[in-house]
């Protein structure tokens, strides 16, 4: 017998989002505090520091996030390391997180105006403290859109970890299309979960830009 | 460790591979062509069209940006054949990357046609221009270029993300890795392999989206170096 799509089946799914909004945070988290620490090597004085970073941010940006995830999920495995698929998908997430949110806040430093550091010097602020008192509370307000706009990237991202098994909310669709054989009502119910998690985070990075160029118009 | 490597069972069959990536070029190419079609006129319709033709381009674009490419693809692949269209999956790969890259092709070149000041496209009025004529060389042209690098960065991410399509199995890149993969069981080695090749063809991409502008902008590049902006980057 052939189970059809009804509420049981949306539950299912609703159950299997807990964890792509779990996987979203973990890869937020983690990607934003490694992508911190991207940000400041990028923008270092330190000339090995910057071209590390640089190469890090370069080659990530080359690289499908579903190889990386491979790499991850394959190459534990070969040190004897069972992991679980959230696991993988998780150190996969965070370290490709890091290079795209290191370079929206590297950009965000940038735009901070030479003479602020200048000005910070001639107080006698160390470089630190610079950074820490003048520099990052400007960049940190900048960076909001951006940031907010790549929390749906990385939503939409998630969506990867079912090619190793994870069962989220995207494998949880292909196990429900695999009982139902309703494809378009399972996937286009999938597809509307993903649009609520995604949509008001996209308004929301919408309405942040546009108050900030209202700021700067005025 | 216990792990020996051994890449000789995945690099005999390199050629397969490079058949992949060929195939993968040939699919990005391809949806390049015409996603940045459906961008053109998606971007014609949101900025002159009327309100309900607008709404419906908004909601196309919205609705494929917030969600990710591989349910649209399981969308196209699983669901198109239910409606009773035959389709196999590099048919379904390509599809689905034209329609993701469609969307995101429309939003950044409604951008670009936006920032037109409206002075100019009076000025091509002025000059006894058809709208055709207005729409072709005041507005797309200037639009295209003010876009060119959030569009062509647009168009290596869709050839990156284009390694998802391995899970329908079609040719490409990505799902002859996961057959030799399946054949070899050397997994690690065989995604080690085929990462550098998708390195080498993000850059490839890149550096001929920047000799592709350095042909078709030329006029205002030179216009730049008169008042000393120098070059387009």
């Amino acid at each position: 017998m052939i189970r059809s799509f009804g509420w049981n089946e949306f539950l299912i799914l609703l159950r299997a989002t807990e964890w792509t909004i779990l996987l979203s945070l973990i890869s937020f988290a983690g990607g934003g505090a490694l992508g911190f620490v991207v940000a400041l090597a990028r923008t270092a004085q330190h000339k090995t520091l910057r071209w590390i970073a640089v190469a890090y941010i370069e080659l990530m940006q080359a690289t499908p996030v579903l190889m990386v995830l491979f790499l991850v999920f394959y190459g534990l495995g070969l040190f004897g390391f069972d992991i679980p698929p959230l696991i993988a998908a998780s150190i996969a997430l965070i370290v490709y997180c890091a290079a795209f949110l290191g370079d929206i806040w590297r950009g965000c430093i940038e735009a901070i105006p030479k003479q602020q550091w200048e000005a910070s010097e001639a107080l006698a602020f160390s470089r630190w403290q610079q950074l820490r008192y003048v520099v990052l509370p400007q960049a940190a307000k900048i960076s909001l859109p951006p940031t907010v706009g790549f929390l749906v990237q990385v939503v939409k991202t998630t969506s990867i970890a079912s090619i190793i098994g994870m069962v989220e909310l995207t494998q949880a669709g292909r196990f429900v299309n695999n009982a139902t054989f309703q494809p378009i009502k399972v996937f286009s119910a999938v597809a509307l979960i993903y649009f609520v998690l995604c949509y008001p985070l996209s308004l929301w990075a919408q309405a942040l830009e546009r108050k900030m160029n209202a700021g700067r118009r005025a | 460790m216990t792990h020996e490597f051994d890449f000789d069972a995945v690099l005999a069959s390199f050629d397969r591979l490079l058949q992949g990536a060929l195939l993968t070029v040939e699919l990005s190419a391809a949806a390049i062509v015409l996603g940045l079609a459906v961008g053109v006129l998606g971007a014609f319709a949101k900025t002159s069209g009327g309100v309900t033709v607008r709404a419906l381009v908004s909601a196309y674009v919205e609705i494929i940006r917030n969600t990710p490419f591989l349910v649209q693809l399981y969308l196209i692949f699983f669901g198109l054949p239910a409606l009773g269209v035959k389709l196999g999956a590099n048919e379904a790969a390509l599809l689905a990357m034209t329609v993701n890259l469609g969307a995101y092709a429309t939003e950044i070149l409604r951008a670009g046609v936006e920032a037109i000041p409206k002075t100019q496209i009076e000025a091509g009025t002025a000059l006894g221009l058809s709208p055709l004529q207005i729409f072709r060389y005041v507005i797309l042209v200037p639009a295209l270029e003010t876009v060119y690098p959030a569009l062509t960065s647009q168009f290596t991410l869709i050839m990156l993300a284009s390694s998802v399509v391995g899970t329908i199995s079609a040719n490409e890149l990505s799902s002859m890795a996961s057959l030799i993969d399946s054949e070899t069981f050397r997994s690690f080695e065989t995604y080690l392999v085929v990462t550098p090749i998708y390195i080498a063809l993000a850059f490839m991409f890149r550096g001929v989206f920047l000799l592709v502008s350095r042909a078709i902008f030329r006029r205002r590049r030179r216009l730049q170096g008169v008042f000393g902006f120098g070059g387009a980057r």
